[in-house]
């Protein structure tokens, strides 16, 4: 994972912890869910890369995927969260149509940088 | 019991993202699978373990439900309070009744060992509520420990393989039995690639009148020593070599939810991972014959029980 190294904290999306000022009374967590803002993505090192031909849109892999990572809009599969894939291949490996891919982590990081 | 993904995979997750499972991890996979089926409104208890610290390291939270935790041995306990409580002010009028389900979340340690008379506990008092077994046979939260989870003959830290012990020297326990044997409205075994099985009976369990128990299967990638990817398959893999058997039980008669054909033999098992190397040399068949006969025995009992021939 990339970090800043000034505070080391890192730069993929983790907010710096708060101070005790800003925290509630009694440590209590106010906002059900909020690990959302903590992005495990960072762990990767191999992203599933879908052949949307390949892809009947079964949601076999979003019901297997321990992340709940596999985004779903307007009933259809649209890919992987980036924010919080850790890579597993679980869904590469149980894609009954063989429509998805591992690829290293550098290879889809570096290839992303030469379509920029 | 028809399920669809179609419909299901509209619904948002009741247990978010950003949680610090394994990668691969069959727990929130299991999770998210029985959130869907039950659905809200839900309270959800977890004893100690990988799931409870993974999701609540201050300060996040993954639960987009509420969410109790106290110890290691009590979330039975912990559970039948928030019931009780939830009857009594329904009873006086305090609130009013939305039909509330509970459930709880727990490892093979806090299920087979640390909380074993609790949950008996609370299964005899008669609170309405599902108890989950995540069952990765071991305490992997701490590094990996046996419990009476864990298989004949399998490396752990605390079951070691050497010259004097080939692994664990004790057979597992049968808890589901156990379960089933305090006459409860519904007890089952599942398995993550079973989703559909699964979570028909996670609806089952919930609409039970009483309290219902679930002992899920869930791949341990760091524990039981194979690659991520593989944890669906080795769910698989353990119905079909009946190291793992799909069963439920409901009010008091047993049925069989899957048979497998053929069935494979247990060193297919033993093969796929890691903790189970030792066992594939020579020198140490007569260990996998002992597993392999328990296991056979183990089928031949269910099978009677079910009444299948």
């Amino acid at each position: 994972m990339k970090r800043d190294p000034a505070n080391n904290i890192s730069v993929t999306g983790v907010p710096s912890p708060k101070s005790w000022r800003e925290i509630p009374i009694g440590g209590v967590i106010t906002d059900a869910g909020n690990s959302e803002e903590y992005h495990t993505g960072g762990w990767r090192s191999f992203r599933p890369i879908w052949d949307w031909q390949k892809c009947v849109n079964c949601k076999v892999c979003w019901i297997y995927c321990p992340d709940g990572s596999i985004r779903i809009r307007d009933g259809a599969v649209a890919g992987i969260d980036l924010d919080y894939c850790k890579g597993c291949g679980i869904c590469s490996k149980e894609c009954p149509h063989d429509a998805i891919k591992m690829i290293e982590e550098s290879a889809a990081e570096a290839e992303a940088k030469v379509k920029q | 019991m028809v399920l669809n993904l179609e419909p299901i995979s509209v619904e948002r997750d009741l247990l978010a993202p950003g949680h610090r499972l394994c990668a691969g991890c069959a727990e929130t996979i299991v999770v998210r699978q029985i959130l869907h089926a039950v659905g809200e409104p839900v309270i959800v208890a977890s004893s100690t373990g990988c799931l409870e610290v993974a999701t609540s390291p201050y300060p996040y939270t993954s639960w987009r439900v509420p969410w109790i935790h106290s110890a290691f041995e009590n979330a039975a306990s912990t559970i039948s309070g928030v019931e009780t409580m939830y009857r009594a002010l329904v009873k006086r009028g305090k609130i009013e009744d939305k039909g509330l389900k509970f459930v709880v979340f727990a490892g093979d340690g806090a299920t087979y060992d640390i909380g074993l008379q609790f949950i008996s506990g609370a299964m005899e008092r008669g609170h309405r509520f599902l108890y989950v077994c995540l069952n990765n046979e071991a305490y992997m939260n701490t590094g990996i420990q046996r419990s009476s989870a864990t298989p004949f003959g399998a490396w752990t830290t605390t079951s070691p393989v050497g010259k004097e012990t080939p692994g664990k020297t004790q057979h597992r326990k049968d808890i589901t039995a156990i379960f089933a044997a305090h006459n409860i409205p519904f007890v089952a075994q599942a398995a993550p690639h079973a989703w559909r099985d699964l979570m028909s009976k996670a609806k089952k369990a919930i609409a039970a009148d009483g309290p219902s128990f679930i002992n899920v299967i869930v791949p341990c990638q760091r524990g039981w020593r194979y690659a991520p990817g593989d944890t669906i398959e080795l769910s698989r893999l353990a119905v079909d070599t009946c190291v793992w058997s799909l069963y439920e039980v409901v009010d008091g008669e047993w049925r069989l939810n899957y048979y497998p054909n053929p069935k494979k033999p247990v060193t297919d098992w033993l093969k796929s991972q890691g903790r189970f190397q030792h066992l594939l040399k020579p020198e140490n068949k007569h260990v996998v014959d002992i597993l392999q006969a328990e296991v056979d025995r183990q089928w031949t009992k269910l099978l009677e029980r079910c009444k299948v021939s």
